[in-house]
């Protein structure tokens, strides 16, 4: 869809000349992708000079969130005011250059720079332009991470507040809604609850959704940390063990952190930018639960099947569930002792 | 008892139709999703090779486990919520044994190419 037939496109052009100095108008309007809870549009504003690449992140229609992550996420305005806070706290983000307001007639949103780089997990963990930056990356987490945990807790937004036993009851009910039984959820699901950091534990600004196609890579490494859309207040080991997930290894199951490091260059990276003491079994919890978060999604993706979105890709997701009982019983019952 | 070719022999060779003529004259999204295609239907055959026997023994594993008669769902709704329950949990040897006998047939027949499948079977073999 070109920006000149685009329904926005002139509300959007009016807001960045009043919100961005030197901005004369927009140019290459293009849907990059549509969830159900958020659009992304890349586009350029033009200069007296040099076009600046920005990116607009837009509910769907411009309207409130209703469906989706709707019922987790955390709204745009708060996105972009935690991008913001991500930023000054030292966390590579693109910069916010506006957040939409009422009356700029584009609906709820804001724009940020356009960064240039790998989000796709295959190419950054195989092609030769990362093999620098691969072994740095586990690292660059864990700094990234201890400087989000670190943000200063009376500065958030409002945010939902979801310790670990919260995050289980969520996940159990999605599961029993699946109304399919499986057992090795079951012992995950009673392991979780046995085991969970009590409701007082540390509570952070946490990510949530810290993980491959979230994180922009560069040759030289982390370039920008993306879609805070989950984040929320909780344990901040959440994000460590997330990262952790098996799903995300992308078949390189012995580099534990995304299929690119070591659990031990997360956490020294964590601890050497002052994120605190990490907590290994606190972090093993939450990637069991992370293990089951996925699987317990790909269950869903079988309800929207029989629901009615009959498509191939959707309908064979449900049957990748398994992958993460195979994981959850590694992780909880291992065969090999030791 | 049906005829010839075999319910495996058709979806296999639907399958390699899909992969090896179809596809190649496909693009984009459509190439994409006669993959996934030809990739569900791999797991079909896979199911009809291995189910029929590993649900037969799961079927006799859950009788014994929870000594009692029912339908293979019926025992694995009994199964999780003796679980939930914390009646049965990882102290018993049968129930782990169980778990991961069901789940390297549910890997075997999903993804038998996945790397945590791949691995428990390296690590079963040393064990």
């Amino acid at each position: 869809m070109g920006a000149e037939t685009n329904p926005f496109a002139d509300a959007l052009t009016g807001a960045v000349r009043r919100g961005i100095s030197g901005a004369t108008g927009i140019a290459n309007l293009k849907r990059l992708s549509g969830g159900a809870s958020q659009e992304t549009w890349a586009f350029d504003a033009t200069t007296a000079g040099a076009p600046i690449p920005l990116i607009l992140r837009r509910a769907p229609g411009g309207t409130r969130v209703t469906e989706g992550r709707g019922s987790t996420a955390a709204g745009l305005e708060t996105e972009a005011k935690l991008i913001q806070l991500a930023g000054a706290a030292g966390v590579a983000v693109p910069p916010v250059r506006l957040v939409l307001a009422e009356d700029d007639g584009v609906g709820h949103g804001f724009v940020m720079d356009r960064i240039e780089g790998e989000t796709i997990a295959r190419k950054i963990l195989r092609d030769a332009e990362f093999a620098d930056a691969r072994p740095k990356l586990a690292r660059q987490c864990g700094e990234m991470l201890a400087r989000l945990h670190k943000i200063d807790k009376a500065t958030l937004p409002p945010l939902r507040v979801s310790p670990a036993s919260e995050e289980i009851d969520q996940y159990y009910k999605t599961y029993k809604t699946h109304d399919h039984p499986h057992p090795v959820f079951e012992l995950a699901f009673r392991w979780l609850k046995d085991n969970a950091p009590p409701d007082a534990t540390a509570m952070t600004l946490v990510h949530g959704d810290f993980r491959h196609g979230n994180l922009m890579i560069g040759p030289e490494g982390v370039r920008a940390v993306l879609d805070w859309e989950l984040a929320h207040i909780g344990d901040p080991m959440e994000d460590l063990g997330w990262i952790c997930v098996n799903s995300w290894r992308f078949g390189n199951i012995d580099n534990p952190v995304g299929g690119f490091g070591k659990r031990e260059d997360l956490f020294a990276g964590y601890e050497a930018a002052g994120g605190g003491k990490v907590d290994p079994e606190r972090v093993k919890f939450w990637e069991v639960l992370g293990t089951l978060k996925w699987g317990v999604m790909c269950t869903t993706m079988v309800m929207a099947f029989k629901a009615g979105d009959r498509s191939v890709e959707r309908a064979t997701i449900g049957r990748r569930s398994s992958e993460t009982e195979v994981d959850l019983l590694r992780l909880l019952a291992p065969r090999k002792k030791g | 008892m049906q005829d010839q070719p075999t319910a495996i022999e058709l979806v296999d060779i639907v399958a390699d139709f899909i992969r090896h003529h179809a596809m190649p004259q496909l693009q984009g999204h459509a190439a994409f999703h006669a993959r996934v295609a030809a990739n569900a239907l791999d797991i079909v055959k896979r199911e009809l090779e291995i189910a029929p026997k590993a649900n037969a023994e799961e079927h006799g594993r859950l009788e014994l486990l929870l000594e009692r008669d029912g339908s293979l769902d019926e025992l694995n709704r009994e199964l999780c919520a003796e679980i939930e329950r914390g009646e049965i949990g990882l102290e018993s040897e049968e129930l782990v044994d169980h778990l991961w006998k069901i789940t390297l047939t549910k890997l075997a027949i999903d993804q038998p190419n996945y790397s945590g499948y791949v691995r428990a079977l390296e690590e079963g073999s040393e064990a």
